[in-house]
């Protein structure tokens, strides 16, 4: 395929937030489409578009949406995760302000598709200015008769509604974000049951990332095939990138899966600021592992690509440093934020958080020692795997991979401990003795 | 505790959600939009409000950072130093702030109208350092921004 360079969610057009505007651009075409045909033939078109999520994992969307039940006597929820928190990802917010319809007109088809008559939105509390935007487009879609009963004549008919997170990582995560809703602390669930049979409140519910959802309406307007050839074929589309850190131009840039990361860096970033060199990139948001400067060349911006590197794409939140960063420093804010985010129920990740925080400090601190490297790269290895849900693997990974990656710097600091000693107790046992 | 119109808005919400108790982080948001945080008083208003044991209003309000559970100054002033903020001088900034208003993180001015915490990512990592005024975001700070920022806050 020649090169692609059509913005599909975030195009270049002026005002698109105005619903006249998305209008005169062919908005809310799909969704007509999409109620001429059989609710299956919509999913059909996105299973075989091959969609991937966006939100990290990377489940195939219209697989997703065919595990919820045909007849259900319970009623049918949509949930939009718009939670954003993870650190270097911010894409969502840029839907919300600069083409919110394309993402409620996804709404309404994939409610359409699965029979929903409740889509709840739920965005991170923080983004107050964001849900007024998108609270703005809902009252003018509803307006127009895209939301509400019979919806154009339909006969179907489906509601949106933004549920207002209150600052918790957590809620990201799919079942956390259910139980928010619900009303409680955003504590994971065991799965499973997973959300289709047992979603919020007991009923089948399915949860889409807002990018993945913003996909839909392309996909119905221009066909699977089509959508299926853009970018890498295992992961077809277009993906927001968010680049920041040490780069010229930070921002959201759209391009197709599979772009190179020094493209990403070099052509849309502007480059490295004071054009230094590169020292580590975070490909996909903080939890995922970090690559070096050295090895970045030629590495594509994929599913696939990525895990073949030992990493992952994650919600494409590029971080880049330079040459001059305390990586030490910047592993030890990123370990506090999951520290301070775990949601407590399980022991091995609201303690092991803590603790790898605590022996990152006493490196910051001039206090670490060589034992210190196993001794957090074996908190981190028990973290992994050991949880309910995936912060826990969040936190250890980018530890884990800065200790692989960057082990000369721990042993340097730790040279400079004044008093080396062998063993550290892990800080439960230091107040448990004293 | 609650306004008329937000008592209204309350009655349109029950009809969206099945269960009262859904109700919890929509009522404790008018809450502290109202009154700027949320007392034990408050807690138990809610509590009464949805039927619901004081522990679950008192869980939800401390599990989630966005419920202040003391009462903040007139600005609440959120620097982000999470990873993309840290790398582009966000501690600095922190640093500034405080020496600024001789506070440390976590702290309000005498005259109750600064309060100045260290808070993770809020999704402005393009536009880092940033921090959060009250619900506006200001972006792409420096040094001298914060400083007319401060004398323009009165």
């Amino acid at each position: 395929m020649p090169e692609f360079n059509e913005k599909l969610i975030l195009p270049d057009i002026a005002d698109l937030h105005n619903i006249e505007v998305y209008e005169q651009h062919g908005g809310y075409q799909a969704l007509r489409k999409a109620l001429t045909m059989q609710p299956a033939a919509v999913t059909d078109e996105v299973k075989k578009s091959n969609l991937r999520g966006r939100g990290g994992a990377c489940f195939p969307t219209g697989l997703k949406w065919t595990f919820m039940p045909k007849d259900s006597a319970k009623p049918k929820y949509l949930c939009a995760n718009g939670d954003e928190s993870e650190p270097g990802t911010f894409k969502d917010r840029q839907i919300f302000e600069f083409n919110p319809h394309i993402f409620l007109e996804g709404c309404l088809i994939a409610a359409y598709a699965m029979g929903i008559q409740t889509v709840f939105v739920y965005v991170r509390g923080e983004y107050a200015t964001w849900i007024k935007l998108l609270q703005k487009a809902i009252d003018d879609a509803a307006a127009k008769g895209y939301i509400g009963k019979n919806i154009l004549g339909s006969g179907f008919g489906t509601e949106i509604v933004i549920y207002r997170g209150a600052g918790a990582y957590i809620c990201g995560e799919e079942s956390a974000l259910m139980n928010s809703i619900e009303g409680e602390r955003g504590y994971p669930r065991v799965k499973p049951p997973f959300p289709a049979q047992f979603g919020v409140w007991g009923n089948p519910t399915t949860i889409n990332n807002v990018e993945t959802i913003a996909n839909v309406p392309v996909i119905i307007n221009r066909g699977w095939e089509w959508f299926s050839k853009i970018g890498a074929p295992k992961q077809p589309g277009t993906l927001l990138f968010g680049i920041s850190g040490h780069i010229n131009k930070p921002g959201v840039y759209e391009a197709p899966t599979g772009t190179l990361l020094t493209d990403l860096i070099y052509k849309n970033g502007g480059g490295v600021r004071n054009n230094k060199k590169i020292k580590a990139v975070i490909p996909g948001g903080s939890s995922t592992n970090w690559l070096r400067g050295e090895e970045i060349e030629g590495v594509k911006m994929d599913a696939d690509s990525l895990k073949a590197v030992g990493t992952a794409i994650g919600t494409g939140g590029i971080i880049v440093m330079d040459e001059d960063t305390d990586v030490i420093r910047v592993i030890a804010r990123i370990t506090h934020f999951y520290h301070h985010e775990s949601c407590g129920q399980c022991t091995p990740c609201r303690e092991g958080c803590g603790w790898m925080e605590k022996i990152l400090n006493r490196f910051l601190a001039g206090q670490g020692t060589l034992a210190d490297i196993d001794l957090l790269l074996d908190v981190a290895n028990n973290i992994e795997g050991n949880t309910i849900c995936a912060l826990g693997d969040a936190a250890a990974w980018p530890v884990q991979s800065v200790i692989k990656k960057f082990r000369n710097e721990f042993e340097k600091r730790a040279r400079k401990t004044p008093q080396a000693h062998s063993y550290v107790p892990p800080p439960h046992l230091v107040t448990a003795a004293s | 505790m609650l306004s008329e119109q937000n008592l209204r808005k309350l009655e349109d919400l029950r009809k969206k959600y099945p269960t009262e108790k859904a109700l919890t982080l929509p009522v404790l948001w008018m809450i502290q939009e109202e009154h700027g945080w949320i007392s034990p008083e408050a807690m138990k208003f809610v509590a009464d409000l949805l039927h619901l044991p004081l522990r679950h209003i008192y869980g939800v309000v401390t599990f989630y950072t966005m419920f202040n559970s003391k009462p903040v100054g007139k600005y609440h002033l959120q620097v982000c130093t999470n990873v993309s903020c840290q790398l582009l001088g966000a501690e600095k900034l922190v640093d500034h702030v405080c020496w600024r208003l001789k506070i440390k993180p976590g702290e309000t001015t005498a005259d109750s109208r600064f309060t100045v915490t260290e808070v993770e990512c809020l999704g402005s990592c393009g536009t880092a350092p940033m921090m959060q005024v009250n619900d506006r975001y200001q972006e792409n700070l420096t040094v001298e921004k914060v400083d007319k920022l401060l004398s323009e806050l009165k």
